[in-house]
């Protein structure tokens, strides 16, 4: 097993040693970058808390942002969608099985197609 | 000489030691929980090692044939038998050991973890035989060479599966996920044998090389093919057949679930060995091929956009399930509709069967890993809605690291093992038609994304007040998922060498039907 | 041929009442029913598929006559009967505890899993 290994895909190649070599090549370009900056941040003094134009903080349960609300942007773009795709889901037995049997029978068509008719 | 027996005897082992453990397991339930602990990884253990002993014999030396009863297949049988074969044979090549080298890999990740998760639960007993149960289960499914011997194996493994999913009777609700998934299985089980009696009808065998030796492709045969392929579509969870999914992987025990995954990984190899071996060339390869096609981008894009809107951490993670089952039935469909034309599957067809059963495994390690870290939130937390976690990363530092690698392994980013299978699918289903090359492309970003929310959701932010006196989960849970974060991690460095090892062999015995049939009837 | 093909029709008519049953009915009894109609067809499938007009039970001692039906098909029968025995005592088992907790057994309000 040879250190670098190439990975023949269909159409190129893909050599995750190489990639991972880069990427640390990379950090390390920017963390010299990141040295050169400004060194005057206090931890204990006030430069750490959040700015919010002169208002008070919330409270913490209330500025994280909860999963309900997150994506809103797409599932409103694509809205008609889902009005039509989650009420499919009902959660009923029989139509568990009626969507069973209904793929069968579609196959069944597709498959035997010019043979029964 | 006891190395020369084991060294024989090896498929026999495989079933044997987790079926005897699952049933020996209450017994040393009675004397205390240490003792039980320490015997179900001791049988996962060996079961581990007899899978990775039996790949390295079938990867060396070709297929086994292992006949239960006599010493060889080809010995005569009784004298009006008709030289046809009566005794149950396990046909063990290269791609049945592939599966079950991922089955077994999970199984001991998922014993480790279990004897943490479950430390202040009761009914424990009935628990680790069941996961022992359906490991058998599953390796007989995969090991198997007789069409009824697989439908028993598959019996077992939906029997155990709904007694799991049903197992903590949370307010009826896990009782109903379970009765929903017995009963799809059970009439699942029931076309399945139907479509073995069909067999049988017309061909007086149940094993699997004499039946592909004789097939010729009539009515009967179509028919049985037709129930065949919906029966195990829908157990292995392709859209539009996977509404039970999302209800049972949500309401099992969180390592039970990450099993269940790969139970209907089991059943996606039924499918293709199905296709493959019994039927090969001579049925309609170009419409069977693109039946699976649809069946897999549908399975992709409806899983992918039910996931996003969900609250619920697990029946999220479910419905990715679903999608990522969709990329396997896409690779290995592309194979299948290329099978009878020479040109076009060598330059990519494949390639993108080996995408396809490369995804397999990859699938069953990041996937059992991401419900695994699901579970230590759900132990700790006590709650499984995102709209009430948060801030989770400052006190589970190492879940959150175990989190962080899942997710970026299911989305396909470098250099984790799912992009090394995804890449391999993208490029050899781009030149076979490149409108579905871009629809998986647009599944994995909404994949990312989906991930994205649930990471912010349940580990970043500030810490919460109700979330103050949380400690990281037990150390046996951790080293459950750092097995499968290691083997993350190694077989996205080193793609190439799983590929040359495990898959491509995998690939060619699967393809190859003449090779099957010869190697169990002996060249005949 | 008909009458040769009997045992095939009434396997078929069987699965299909059983599906039609799990299809309409309400009750989740009626439902676990119905899957064990379509199990019982599919027993007589298989039982019938082994038949030899004219052929004895598959037993050498004092046999009848030189020709048997085939036994294969007979221990696949009796393999998907206990395995249908088992199936159908866990199904009702689980229908037992939902009436317990949820006071119905009615399969349009057994839906607390959705979406």
């Amino acid at each position: 097993m040879s250190f670098s290994q190439t990975l023949f895909t269909g159409y190129g190649n893909w050599n995750p040693v190489f990639w991972i070599i880069g990427f640390i090549v990379a950090l390390i370009i920017s963390w010299l970058l990141l040295r050169r900056g400004e060194s005057g941040c206090n931890r204990d003094t006030e430069q750490v808390k959040s700015y919010l134009s002169g208002n008070a903080e919330p409270e913490k349960g209330d500025v994280h942002i909860r999963a309900g609300n997150m994506y809103w942007g797409f599932t409103e773009a694509l809205k008609e969608y889902y009005e039509f795709l989650v009420p499919v889901h009902t959660g009923i037995l029989t139509d568990y099985i009626l969507w069973f049997l209904g793929v069968m029978a579609v196959i069944m068509v597709i498959l035997l197609g010019g043979s029964i008719l | 000489m006891i190395q020369a027996l084991i060294m024989d005897n090896l498929p026999a082992l495989l079933i044997a030691v987790p079926l005897l453990g699952a049933f020996m397991t209450p017994l040393t339930g009675r004397a205390n929980d240490t003792v039980r602990n320490i015997w179900v990884i001791l049988i996962s253990f060996a079961t581990l090692t007899a899978a990775l002993l039996l790949t390295y014999e079938v990867l060396s030396s070709g297929t086994i044939v292992y006949t239960f009863g006599t010493a060889s297949p080809s010995l005569p049988g009784p004298p009006d038998s008709g030289g046809i074969l009566f005794r149950i044979i396990f046909a063990v090549d290269a791609m049945s050991v592939f599966m079950a080298v991922s089955a077994s890999i999970v199984g001991f990740a998922v014993a480790l973890y279990s004897i943490a998760s479950n430390s202040k639960l009761s009914g424990k007993d009935g628990y680790y035989a069941l996961i022992l149960l359906m490991q058998a289960g599953i390796l007989g499914m995969v090991c198997t060479g007789d069409m009824f011997n697989f439908f028993v194996f598959l019996e077992i493994n939906s029997l155990a599966g709904a007694v799991l999913v049903a197992y903590r009777v949370d307010k009826g609700v896990a009782v109903e996920a379970g009765l929903k998934y017995a009963v799809l299985s059970t009439l699942g089980g029931l076309m399945v044998l139907f479509a073995v009696g069909l067999f049988y009808g017309q061909y007086d065998a149940l094993n699997m090389a004499v039946i592909a030796d004789n097939m010729q492709y009539g009515m009967l045969d179509k028919i049985a093919l037709v129930l065949m392929i919906a029966a195990l579509a829908m157990k292995s969870g392709a859209v539009p057949m996977h509404f039970w999914t999302p209800d049972g992987y949500s309401m099992a025990p969180s390592s039970a679930t990450a099993f269940l995954v790969v139970a209907s990984q089991a059943s996606l190899y039924g499918l293709f060995r199905i296709l493959f071996t019994l039927f090969n060339v001579t049925l309609n390869w170009a419409l069977a091929g693109w039946i699976i096609i649809i069946l897999g981008v549908l399975s992709m894009f409806v899983g992918v956009t039910m996931a996003i809107p969900q609250k619920d951490v697990k029946r999220l993670m479910a419905y990715h399930a679903v999608s990522q089952t969709g990329y396997m039935l896409l690779g290995v469909g592309v194979g299948l509709a290329v099978l009878g034309d020479e040109t076009m599957m060598n330059s990519f067809g494949m390639t993108a069967m080996e995408g396809g059963l490369f995804h397999i495994i990859n699938h069953a390690m990041y996937k059992g890993l991401l419900f695994l870290t699901a579970g230590a939130v759900f132990y700790q937390a006590g709650t499984r809605n995102l709209n009430r976690l948060g801030g989770l990363g400052h006190h589970m530092k190492w879940t959150m690291l175990f989190f962080v690698i899942g997710a970026l392994a299911i989305a396909g980013i470098p250099p984790f093992n799912g992009f090394a299978s995804k890449l391999m699918i993208y490029e050899s289903v781009f030149m076979f038609s490149p409108v579905l090359s871009v629809i998986a492309m647009v599944v994995s970003v909404l994949t990312l994304a989906s991930f994205v929310k649930v990471f912010h959701s349940v580990f970043m932010g500030p810490k919460l007040p109700e979330y103050e006196n949380i400690r990281e989960v037990p150390r046996p849970m951790l080293i459950g998922m750092g097995i499968l974060a290691f083997l993350v991690i190694i077989f996205g460095i080193f793609p190439q060498a799983v590929v040359d090892t495990l898959i491509s062999p995998a690939a060619e015995a699967l393809v190859d039907q003449g090779g099957y049939i010869s190697s169990v009837l002996g060249g005949a | 041929m008909i009458l040769q093909n009997l045992p095939y029709f009434a396997s078929g008519i069987i699965i299909i009442t059983g599906i039609l049953m799990m299809i309409t009915k309400k009750e989740l009894i009626k439902i676990v029913m119905g899957l064990s109609l379509v199990e019982a067809g599919v027993n007589l499938f298989l039982v019938a598929t082994g038949y030899i007009t004219g052929s004895a039970a598959p037993i050498f001692t004092n046999a009848d006559s030189d020709i048997m039906s085939y036994p294969v098909v007979q221990a696949m029968t009796l393999t998907n009967i206990v395995i249908g025995i088992a199936t159908t005592a866990l199904l009702l088992s689980f229908i037992i505890v939902i009436y317990k907790k949820y006071g119905t057994a009615d399969v349009d309000k057994v839906r607390r899993l959705r979406g």
